[in-house]
């Protein structure tokens, strides 16, 4: 029977809370913290999100009618408390497919965490999880190479990859930033990479930039007889100039660039990735401004959110945290993101802070980049916690080593292969780490100099956003 | 703190030359490398040996000894052939890889002997 057109407003559970709703295998599934405001039942403020991100109107419209809303509409079908916390509550949402642009995360973003985080029924909402049918990840490019074709391109088989930022961040110039790339090359690093804020500035343009470092990355080359890269960011004012510093990476023959996906944009992170694809250049991503958007455990994006966006517009590497170093993350949540950026299924896990089975089918994954604050001490714990799909990051701990970058490289190859020997060995690395290390030193004086250096150093801040099942 | 020292790598310099995984160690004496083995092993990796002239090594493509022994478990008989092909090849480099064949990868890859460039 049709409906008749009835004007004015109808509380939202009427129409989306649909508590014995079942999902269907096709249906985008998101979960979200809630704070309400004071006197909205918690099925209201439900429903509300529900609808705010997908059909709803504040206010019943007859053009409702000429469409089957009932069909198109997100629905709220559960709610569950949060572990250790009485003013929020977790609600689930299953939209369907139809709603979303194949292979777009830019819409499917704007319609979850579009207008409904500033509605004022929610005191405060966060995005905890979402479930990307299989469906839907196949309409999407994903990572250009993924972890395996990475491997293979630069022939680093059986262990973490070994990198560094280049320091001081902002300032050099383009061949003293060259020499300082060069330096860790050749002292066994695999990569070297740009700080997220060299763009190209009038202290060091671009196109210098890319030359000296092509240089350095050959002749490390031909002296360690090894494949090296540098992350040459291409990230730029617009998709015009970013396309532009891709294409000159490509004609000198860089193995692999970077972007800023969060700052720059998913659009362009998304047609960068497909040129990624199309050109056979790697591309690592860096995630400025994650923190404004993930960090508050209230309100905003969580992290592992923000993985499964990378991982469906593409990117081969991706930050991820360290747990280890100087930065914020908890160990579990984080081994949660790394299996979500890494594997191909990944189970429902609220230990680890998963909510949903996710299913990525064939799209390959990427690596995790630890990055912030580690040094040689930190390595049988990173290799630990991160196993081999990685790429292990020393800024300050290559460069700050006392006799110079190659040096300070050279320290964290011995450490790393004598930690992945070890383990191999069935050694346990957290434990019998210190042993490992000083028998490595024995045949390596730059090891023995770093370890003096950073022996004392420890970071250990509380987390500031940790999981709900951590509480009280 | 120890005084600073050079860091010695050149290109005239062929020991700067290095082998990737574990080639900045020193070189792996017998029981080191059969537990390389053991772990490949372990892992259901399929063990393999290939080989070149250290001057060529930086190429994708090495020699293959014979075929992959493809669902071998036996160390011994991975070390055998590690030896047999440094036999035959004295002066070349010779590692030991483990073919994963479920990530169309390979799990680990190391060399066992360090040829000798002439």
């Amino acid at each position: 029977m049709a409906k008749t057109y009835s004007a004015g407003v109808k509380e939202y559970r009427e129409t989306y809370w649909m508590p014995d709703y079942t999902p269907a295998d096709t249906d985008l599934l998101a979960c979200f913290k809630i704070v309400p405001q004071e006197g909205v039942p918690r099925e209201e403020a439900a429903a509300a999100v529900a609808a705010e991100s997908s059909t709803g109107t504040w206010t019943t419209v007859w053009t409702d009618l000429l469409t089957d809303l009932d069909y198109y509409k997100g629905r709220a079908y559960a709610i569950e408390d949060v572990p250790g916390d009485d003013t929020a509550f977790y609600a689930f949402i299953a939209y369907p497919i139809d709603l979303f642009e194949e292979g777009s995360v830019v819409n499917v973003f704007t319609s979850l965490v579009g207008n409904v985080f500033g509605f004022k029924a929610v005191r405060s909402l966060r995005l905890e999880d979402v479930r990307f049918p299989i469906a839907y990840v196949m309409t999407c490019n994903g990572p250009p190479h993924g972890i395996q074709v990475e491997r293979d391109i630069m022939n680093k088989y059986g262990r973490p990859m070994l990198g560094c930022t280049i320091k001081p961040k902002l300032g050099l110039s383009a061949k003293n930033y060259g020499r300082a790339v060069y330096e860790c090359l050749r002292g066994g690093l695999d990569f070297t990479k740009d700080d997220e804020n060299v763009n190209s500035q009038p202290f060091m343009r671009w196109r210098q930039r890319f030359d000296f470092v092509m240089e350095a990355i050959h002749k490390a080359e031909k002296e360690t007889g090894e494949r090296k890269g540098h992350y040459l960011n291409v990230t730029a004012p617009t998709p015009d100039e970013m396309f532009k510093r891709a294409e000159y990476a490509k004609e000198i023959g860089a193995p692999i660039i970077m972007h800023d996906y969060i700052t720059g944009g998913f659009c362009a992170n998304t047609g960068l990735a497909q040129w990624c694809r199309d050109n056979g250049v790697l591309l690592h991503i860096h995630r400025a401004m994650h923190a404004v958007i993930d960090r508050n455990p209230y309100h905003g994006i969580h992290f592992r959110v923000l993985t499964k966006i990378l991982r469906l517009s593409g990117g081969d590497h991706l930050h991820t945290g360290t747990v280890v170093g100087k930065l914020e993350g908890d160990r579990a949540s984080t081994l949660g993101w790394i299996d979500l950026l890494r594997e191909s299924y990944i189970k429902e896990d609220r230990s680890r802070g998963i909510f949903f089975d996710q299913d990525w089918g064939s799209m390959p994954g990427a690596f995790a980049v630890a990055s912030g604050g580690i040094h040689v001490w930190h390595m049988p714990a990173l290799v630990t916690i991160f196993g081999d799909d990685s790429v292990l990051q020393f800024g300050g701990g290559t460069l700050g080593h006392p006799w110079g970058n190659a040096a300070g490289a050279a320290a964290n190859r011995v450490a790393l292969e004598a930690c992945v020997e070890a383990r191999n060995q069935g050694r346990n690395l957290e434990k019998e780490g210190k042993d490992i290390l000083t028998q490595a030193a024995k045949s390596s004086p730059e090891l023995g100099a770093a370890m003096d250096t950073w022996k004392e150093i420890k970071f250990e801040f509380d987390t500031v956003d940790k999981l709900d099942v951590a509480h009280k | 703190m120890s005084e600073m020292q050079d860091y010695k790598s050149s290109l005239s310099d062929l020991s700067s030359r290095k082998v990737e995984t574990f080639s900045y160690l020193p070189e792996m004496d017998a029981e080191a490398i059969r537990k390389q083995v053991e772990y490949i092993v372990s892992k259901g990796w399929n063990p393999a040996i290939e080989h070149t002239e250290p001057e060529n090594a930086f190429d994708h493509y090495w020699y293959m000894w014979k075929l992959p022994m493809f669902g071998e478990t036996n160390p011994d008989i991975v070390l055998a052939e590690a030896e047999a092909c440094h036999k035959a090849h004295p002066n070349n480099h010779v590692r030991l890889v483990g073919f994963d064949n479920f990530k169309q990868s390979k799990g680990a890859e190391m060399v066992v002997y360090r040829g000798k460039a002439v």
